[in-house]
């Protein structure tokens, strides 16, 4: 079942488009942001609600990385895997991350604070490497440095 | 030092303040443009053509006249309506941060040159669609929105002209195939990013069916300018044919990595030695990706070519988006080239077979080299796939782009390859 915030928000939504079913991402989009993933149940309320089927509404859920489909911790972890990140230090900073949070790439830490996850050029290669938690971008990232960059997620 | 009339997209960013809010930018004779076209001083036609003459061509990396790419847009009675105008803010190609600066540096001026375009082509609605990461952008290009409401630049009637615009932004959730204009109007729509078919095109049957321009960041930027100051003006800016300046940018290890708004045209050698300060100390320049990882090496013997869509073109590989990654002599080409194929592999959004199967086995193959396991004819294997995956035989250009670096890292560095076999290891362990 939706929230009746959810609902509101996933109605502003479909008013901006032609038809109900081209809000699917925005309506996983704000699913998300209030329940942090999107489990089966949350693929057929969405479903329910726009009028598609649930296999509809899970192949865009499926097909887009930053939608959910298993649970992840209080934080998430992007660390760019891509090619300027790569020649300036990525590896370094992936075996330091694993080592510290005792997860591999695509693990939830057993306290449930990190998940660590691969992720794309961030747009930030003349400050390579870069890693983003949560909303914060973070440049010029050594291994040194992570411990202080850790600690400030709870 | 370029004085700031000569970098018109840059000279109102200053990294180290927040940009201009609606009032500052029209100090810096922002929006004159909008007023001048709707205050009746351009047709939709005039525009087109206006942009057409300064050779403005595209900044994502086709480099198409985009004036032209207007003029493909329905423009009598008979055009169905809504017409859509979007920024292509998706920017994911690996290595490329310029339309970043743009963004966050000066969100006014790329909704002044959505506006004009839009007036252009008699859209009604636009939007940005911005790519996921660029959270500070979301919420710069958000209050800019409102503003430009709030100004009267946006909405019903604009200054009185009769002519209407609706603005929205759409934050996108991951995905390189996004970048792909046909893909990207399908995510708008709310499904799976994959491309459509050409024809029937954009300009005739785009997001919704409807008549729709794409343009990238850069390209709409540049709009403005161009309005307030003439074709030929901004013809006079570049060193090349190809009108304008252009953001270009260096990462790798060289001493000063970063970003630079110059004419268009200047050299590859001046970008890395001058602006980026050379290479550290300690490396030496090995290889050059000249505008994305989807473009071919080219080496230290094409240092002197322009940084035009034509001159890097002749010498074998394409401007792209103008920002370019440095592959120093101690970075291995062998896991250089598989650290890109796993991206394209990853990102090959599966609709056509070459693309989904094709990658992977390149990533596997690369792989093996990395291992020490790579054979003679695994090497073969590599080279038929650049033709295999090459253009004509996928749907889009995304397996054309990988092949790109690959073919040419088969060219240059065959014998960072042939010691891998040799030697069972990677020989910069």
């Amino acid at each position: 079942m939706l929230t009746a915030t959810e609902k509101q928000e996933i109605d502003h939504e479909i008013s901006l488009v032609p038809y109900k079913k081209a809000s699917v991402i925005e309506a996983l989009k704000i699913v998300q942001q209030h329940r942090g993933w999107v489990s089966d149940e949350s693929v057929e309320a969405i479903a329910d609600y726009l009028e598609i089927s649930p296999a509809e509404v899970d192949s865009v859920a499926t097909f887009y990385n930053l939608i959910f489909r298993r649970p992840v911790g209080r934080h998430v972890i992007l660390l760019c895997d891509s090619i300027s990140c790569y020649v300036m230090g990525y590896r370094a900073l992936h075996k330091a991350l694993e080592e510290k949070l005792h997860i591999r790439m695509g693990e939830t830490s057993t306290d449930e604070r990190f998940t660590l996850l691969p992720n794309v050029c961030l747009g930030c290669c003349d400050h390579a490497p870069a890693l983003m938690i949560d909303k914060d971008l973070y440049s010029d990232v050594e291994p040194a440095m992570l411990d202080d960059i850790l600690n400030k997620y709870a | 030092m370029l004085n700031t009339m000569e970098r018109p997209l840059t000279r109102n960013i200053h990294p180290d303040r927040p940009p201009l809010n609606l009032k500052e930018y029209e100090m810096t004779g922002g929006y004159a443009a909008v007023r001048k076209v709707c205050g009746g001083g351009m047709s939709p036609a005039a525009l087109q053509k206006l942009v057409q003459d300064s050779n403005l061509k595209g900044r994502g990396g086709a480099g198409f006249n985009t004036g032209i790419k207007w003029s493909l847009i329905p423009m009598d009675d008979k055009a169905t309506h809504p017409k859509y105008l979007i920024a292509n803010a998706d920017e994911m190609e690996p290595g490329t941060f310029k339309d970043r600066l743009l963004l966050e540096g000066n969100p006014h001026q790329l909704i002044e040159g959505m506006i004009l375009a839009a007036y252009a082509i008699q859209a009604e609605v636009s939007y940005v669609f911005l790519r996921w990461a660029y959270h500070k952008a979301a919420d710069l290009i958000r209050k800019s929105i409102q503003e430009a409401y709030d100004a009267g630049y946006l909405g019903k009637d604009i200054l009185g002209s009769g002519f209407h615009l609706d603005m929205h932004l759409h934050t996108g959730v991951g995905r390189y195939m996004c970048g792909e204009e046909t893909a990207l109007l399908n995510a708008l729509e709310g499904k799976r990013a994959t491309p459509r078919a050409k024809p029937p095109f954009p300009q005739i049957s785009g997001l919704f069916g409807k008549p729709t321009i794409v343009n990238n960041v850069e390209t709409l930027c540049c709009v403005p300018h161009i309005v307030n100051n003439g074709a030929d003006w901004f013809k006079g800016l570049s060193y090349s044919e190809d009108g304008g300046t252009k953001l270009y940018g260096v990462s790798g290890k060289v001493k000063r990595p970063g970003t630079w708004e110059l004419p268009m045209g200047v050299t590859m050698r001046e970008l890395i030695e001058e602006h980026a300060g050379g290479m550290k100390n300690g490396f030496e320049l090995k290889g050059v990706l000249p505008g994305g990882a989807s473009t071919d090496f080219l080496t230290t013997q094409h240092l002197d070519i322009k940084m035009d869509y034509k001159s890097v073109t002749a010498a074998g590989s394409r401007l792209g988006t103008g920002t370019m990654i440095v592959m120093d002599s101690g970075t291995c080409p062998v896991g250089f080239v598989h650290n890109l194929q796993h991206f394209f592999a990853q990102e090959s959004c599966g609709w056509c077979t070459p693309c989904r199967e094709g990658l992977p086995w390149v990533e596997k193959i690369l792989l093996s080299f990395e291992k020490g396991e790579g054979t003679p004819e695994d090497l073969e294997l590599l080279h038929m796939h650049t033709q295999f995956l090459g253009p004509g035989n996928t749907f889009c250009a995304l397996a054309p782009g990988a092949m790109e670096p690959l073919q040419s890292a088969l060219k240059y560095f065959r014998d960072d390859f042939e010691k891998h076999i040799e030697h069972k290891k990677c020989p910069y362990d």
